[in-house]
């Protein structure tokens, strides 16, 4: 496993469309970081407008690097799937496509060895571009803006809230908001290595992946009492902001917030249990189909 | 002998196509045997069977005396094969498809056995150029290389000379013949030209829609005795009828409106002097194997001459 693991990551290194992904992702947080450090008091006074009389910020430089970084995730997370989909679904249809399959599967390798480690390589990779990610967007944005308190603006049904969280208690929230977002871009790569098993090129795949995010990602945001109850709850699309989480901090019944709490752990662990099991279902409905299948590329 | 692949009574059934019919067959340690038939035949889907690509719909494959189905990893441990075209990773180089693959098949590799294996090919020069600057023959070539790495006992080729010039057809002939005689390998190798399974099988099974045709070794499959003499005559039913008079007779295939012999070719000229004696007017006389006859009929369509099964 580990052998074919390491050739998988080697495939995957030597791949041009590889680099892709990462230099999107630099290049978005690039034009963020840019255009924040050009004219974000302009962004921050209109973010600002309505609670500049009853919210003491004159202390906190808003514009820093833990704000920005949270502003480029917001962002990001919602296109990053296109872009672990562009490797996932070629684990399978890829091969097929090369002609590779078949010698593949002619090799002293079992199918569901071969499914797994190409899922494994699929995660791997969707790490590395998270990781990416945290230096781009938080280590880079530190260095140009600087760390103090960060500023939540948070929008609950009417209301408008924002959230000051210190500075000494934002690091972790941030490795916990990417460990999250692993998890939920690794089910990306399921949904994409399980299209990838019917086709025999990586566009079908890569397109009906991108369509089934957009479509359920739409369903997740339809306000119906009905959608809400039944369907919401199972789709995959409706757990994928729940990085958020990890920046709601309770607060006092005076509004204090307290530091190191969270307000709602059952409902991450929640999501996170969600998403492991569309993972699980994924992944083996992959082994059980790809097992059976009859290659003929 | 010792049977090397014992296929049972194998089918397997694409929704409304039978590719492979209830097809029984034997491959001895040591041949170099030929899988003849048109395309279309079933040539493929049974290799990719031999190799677990495709899953049997019935019949049973012993390999190395073993269960496929059972022992599926330990058999292709010995197993090497190019399937169709030799398609490998186009954007890695000719080593580190190499690499690759014997990794895979499990052996502990090295450097100086990679560049070894890409020398037995010719492609040492092109070890670190990408696949995808290579022409069909040195893919071909690399083809082979990774089928062999692992130093298989029995090696699989699919129509491994598709896309090839003369030259490179004569390489790979050379190679498949080195590999049987100087290796002790052996060769199961499909076809869809009988000139090609001739020149370097022993044995050989021809088979048309699924079913098998007919198997045995290629000396017994095309003996000169099973020659088939096709004579133009001024007056073929006058000559057919003088033959059907003389002791000639036995020998006249006489499902056919032209005047067709199967019989020994070295016998022809004692038949042309009887034939010339008798008065018949013989304006030509070719001769060509009943079973190349036959192999012909089915990949034109022809219908069948049916002469080797008489």
């Amino acid at each position: 496993m580990w052998n074919l693991l390491q050739i998988e990551l080697f495939k995957i290194s030597r791949r041009p469309r590889t680099y892709i992904a990462f230099a999107a992702i630099a290049a978005i947080v690039f034009i963020f970081q840019f255009a924040f450090k050009a004219d974000g008091q302009s962004y921050m006074d209109l973010m600002l407008q309505s609670v500049k009389d009853t919210f003491e910020l004159e202390r906190v430089k808003a514009i820093n690097g833990y704000f920005m970084c949270y502003i480029i995730l917001n962002t990001l997370l919602i296109q990053v799937p296109i872009l672990v989909a562009l490797i996932a679904a070629d684990s399978i249809s890829g091969e097929a496509n090369m002609g590779t399959l078949r010698l593949l599967i002619s090799k002293p390798v079992s199918r569901a060895q071969l499914i797994l480690v190409k899922f494994a390589a699929a995660t791997i990779f969707t790490l590395f571009l998270l990781l990416w990610m945290a230096v781009t967007s938080l280590v880079v944005s530190l260095m140009i803006f600087g760390a103090d308190d960060m500023l939540i603006f948070r929008t609950r049904g009417e209301e408008s809230q924002i959230l000051l969280i210190t500075k000494d208690d934002v690091l972790w929230r941030y490795v916990c908001a990417f460990a999250y977002a692993t998890v939920a871009l690794t089910v990306i790569a399921a949904l994409s290595l399980f299209l990838s098993i019917f086709a025999e090129n990586s566009i079908g795949p890569i397109i009906a992946t991108v369509c089934i995010v957009i479509v359920c990602t739409i369903i997740s945001n339809i306000n119906v009492p009905i959608i809400d109850k039944n369907v919401k709850p199972l789709l995959f699309t409706s757990y994928l902001v729940g990085w958020k989480g990890f920046f709601y901090i309770a607060t006092t019944s005076d509004g204090v917030p307290i530091k190191g709490s969270l307000e709602n752990w059952p409902a991450i662990r929640k999501s996170l249990l969600i998403l492991v099991a569309h993972i699980v279902i994924l992944v083996t409905a992959a082994v059980v189909i790809f097992k059976k299948k009859d290659i003929l590329s | 002998m010792t049977p090397i692949i014992s296929v049972h009574h194998l089918s397997k059934q694409f929704k409304d196509t039978r590719a492979v019919d209830d097809l029984s067959f034997t491959v001895n340690k040591g041949d170099v045997y030929g899988f003849l038939g048109q395309n279309g035949a079933g040539k493929s889907t049974t290799i990719r069977m031999l190799l677990t690509l495709v899953k049997p719909s019935g019949g049973e494959i012993n390999i190395f005396g073993k269960k496929l189905n059972t022992h599926r990893n330990e058999i292709l441990r010995q197993v090497g094969a190019v399937i169709e075209k030799p398609d490998l990773y186009k954007y890695l180089s000719a080593y580190d498809n190499l690499h690759i693959f014997a990794k895979i098949s499990g052996m502990k590799i090295n450097r100086q056995l990679v560049m070894q294996q890409l020398k037995m090919v010719g492609l040492e020069e092109r070890a670190t150029s990408k696949v995808k600057t290579f022409s069909q023959g040195m893919k071909q070539r690399l083809g082979i290389a990774v089928a062999l790495i692992h130093d298989p006992a029995l090696i699989i080729l699919d129509e491994p000379t598709n896309g090839l010039d003369p030259q490179g057809i004569a390489d790979m002939r050379n190679l498949i013949l080195n590999l049987s005689n100087e290796m002790g390998k052996t060769v199961l190798i499909s076809s869809h030209l009988l000139s090609e399974i001739e020149m370097i099988a022993n044995r050989m099974i021809i088979i048309h829609k699924g079913k098998k045709i007919v198997e045995g070794t290629v000396a017994e499959l095309l003996d000169p005795a099973h020659s088939l003499i096709q004579i133009e005559t001024a007056n073929n039913e006058l000559v057919k009828e003088q033959i059907r008079h003389s002791r000639w007779a036995s020998f006249l295939q006489d499902n056919n409106k032209q005047v067709h012999l199967k019989m020994n070719r070295e016998d022809v000229p004692q038949l042309i002097n009887e034939l010339v004696s008798m008065e018949a007017k013989v304006l030509s006389v070719s001769t060509s194997h009943s079973l190349e006859n036959y192999f012909l009929s089915l990949t034109t369509q022809a219908g069948h001459v049916e002469s080797f099964a008489n």
